[in-house]
């Protein structure tokens, strides 16, 4: 029997994640400095771990509202007020969400019938284009680029959007590239949103790991909230990412029909990180600082590494990634991530594990100390030097 | 700078160079800097915190508590001073509360400490008691968790 056969035909037509293989390699070898990871090297603050300790010891193990702990939404309608002066009604625009990843599949889930066009600049995280396609809409991909410090504009998207299109799916600051959207970048967008009538998801997971100005929430921009799902959650700022736990807000209706989904399929996320989301949302902020600054001297440390090295790269304004480009080498993405994995043991994505448009670059997380940074470096340049010869 | 100084705190050890690349900030500046520090003592010394337990050398500390008798014009200073100046001292806080100063004490053995605290501590002039406690184990010092267990668990590549 091959039972493959009986896998249903949109799933199986999802290629296998680019990421996959390179960790099966990477996960056997030993002494291997990884800046491939997409997580903090921080552990969950004390105080945030001790809330959930807490929490257990006092019998919080049962259900919640589909929506989530009322009390967690307060917070998190309070903390978007307070950050960007957007106002959302905890009782019916937030809803808690098990990571951003449950939050994405959910709106396209909510909004996407057969045929839909998303927009969706590329590199970007892995799981946008497949969520797009399990929901059964299109993705439509946009390649965005070095020269433009890979942000997006509305000229670009002009040339992409048909009559079909019904969402434009953006992630700034941005996983794998670095790159943020200033204020100015994302009126352009919502200039365009307006125009064409499209729906707006913003994954903002990295909103608090911004390096160089500050973050705009896209659905604070003027006439943006109620066409805008912002996605956001716990796992970058606070180090939670084992706790699966983030949130969507938007319109009533668009929250609603999430929740239609989200109680059909998840029920709600579990209340033991519920609970610690809520003391991260109420005193976190002061470790938030510290990790942010200890992120900027590594994102420095990393830059001026790479160019030293003749390496080109932009300067990467957010979350945890520098994306330069090895296009001088010679060599693709994944031979150079593949060679200097075998020869060096350093491990890093290949570009193009976020889209074509990342061919040509490679990924390099700098959320680990400074120390593996630094010998990472010395054996990147060590690489690149015996490439040459 | 805040920043230079939490940095050297944590960890002495990076070079000015490497400092200057993390604070954006031109080399001779930080080590400029950094010199103008030590010479005005900001920076007061460069030190290891070192596990003396896992190194197998024995040590006995203790916390005393002492009440004095302040001094007219130099107040508690002069007995402190009399007090820290003892090499056996590794370090000394005017308190508020019960006592006055909470004086930390290390020796090789239970009676080096006894013996200084009973013929050097107590006989200063204008100190009026002492309690003694003795440290059983070290958990945090400096900021720093002496056993830290906790481990990195994250996968090697992840998206």
């Amino acid at each position: 029997m091959n039972w493959s056969d009986r896998i249903a035909p949109t799933v199986k037509a999802i290629p296998p994640s680019g990421i996959r293989r390179f960790f099966d390699i990477a996960a056997e070898m030993k002494g291997v400095i990884s800046l491939g990871v997409g997580e903090p090297d921080f552990i969950t603050p004390w105080h945030i771990r001790e809330s959930c300790i807490h929490g257990l010891h006092r019998g919080y193990t049962s259900y919640t509202s589909n929506y989530g702990l009322l009390e967690l939404r307060e917070e998190i309608a309070k903390s978007l007020h307070k950050d960007y002066q957007v106002t959302y009604d905890p009782r019916q625009e937030v809803l808690v969400t098990v990571g951003v990843s449950e939050g994405l599949d959910l709106a396209m889930r909510a909004l996407l019938g057969p045929g839909d066009e998303v927009l969706v600049p590329e590199p970007c995280y892995v799981s946008y284009k497949s969520c797009v396609t399990l929901a059964g809409g299109t993705p439509i991909t946009i390649p965005t680029n070095v020269e433009n410090e890979f942000r997006i504009t509305a000229e670009q998207l002009e040339e992409y959007v048909t009559p079909r299109t019904k969402i434009l799916l953006i992630g700034y600051p941005n996983n794998p590239t670095g790159a943020i959207m200033s204020r100015e970048d994302l009126e352009g967008i919502a200039a365009f949103a307006l125009k064409h009538d499209l729906i707006v998801i913003s994954d903002e997971i990295y909103a608090k790991l911004t390096y160089d100005g500050t973050h705009t929430c896209f659905s604070s921009l003027p006439g943006m909230r109620d066409r805008t799902i912002v996605l956001n959650g716990f796992s970058k700022a606070y180090a939670m990412t084992g706790w699966r736990i983030g949130y969507a807000v938007s319109n009533v209706d668009f929250i609603a029909a999430m929740t239609k989904i989200h109680q059909y399929t998840m029920l709600c996320t579990p209340i033991t990180a519920q609970i610690a989301a809520i003391e991260a949302l109420k005193s976190g902020e002061k470790n938030v600082e510290h990790m942010v600054s200890e992120y900027n001297y590594r994102r420095r440390l990393i830059f001026n590494g790479f160019r030293q090295m003749g390496l080109d790269c932009f300067e990467p304004k957010g979350a945890f990634y520098i994306f330069p480009s090895i296009k001088k080498t010679g060599l693709t993405s994944l031979e150079f991530a593949e060679q200097l994995l075998m020869t060096e043991k350093v491990a890093l994505v290949p570009g193009d594990a976020f889209g074509e448009s990342g061919e040509g670059f490679v990924r390099c997380s700098y959320a680990t100390s400074t120390k593996n940074i630094t010998e990472a470096l010395e054996r990147i340049g060590r690489f690149i030097e015996s490439i040459k010869k | 700078m805040k920043e230079l100084l939490e940095c050297l705190e944590k960890d002495h050890t990076q070079t000015p160079d490497q400092l200057a690349i993390m604070l954006n900030k031109p080399a001779e500046e930080i080590a400029a800097l950094i010199k103008k520090y030590q010479d005005e003592k900001i920076i007061v010394k460069y030190q290891t915190i070192i596990d003396w337990e896992k190194a197998g050398v024995d040590n006995v500390t203790a916390v005393i508590e002492v009440r004095i008798t302040p001094q007219r014009e130099v107040g508690f200073d002069a007995i402190a001073e009399r007090i820290y100046r003892y090499s056996e001292v590794r370090s000394l806080y005017l308190m508020s509360g019960g006592y006055d100063l909470s004086v930390t004490v290390e020796g090789t053995s239970l009676k080096e400490v006894a013996d200084f605290v009973s013929t050097k501590l107590s006989t200063i002039d204008g100190v009026v008691s002492t309690t003694t406690h003795f440290m059983l184990k070290k958990y945090k010092f400096a900021g720093v968790i002496i056993n830290d267990e906790e481990e990195e668990h994250r996968l090697v590549v992840s998206p």
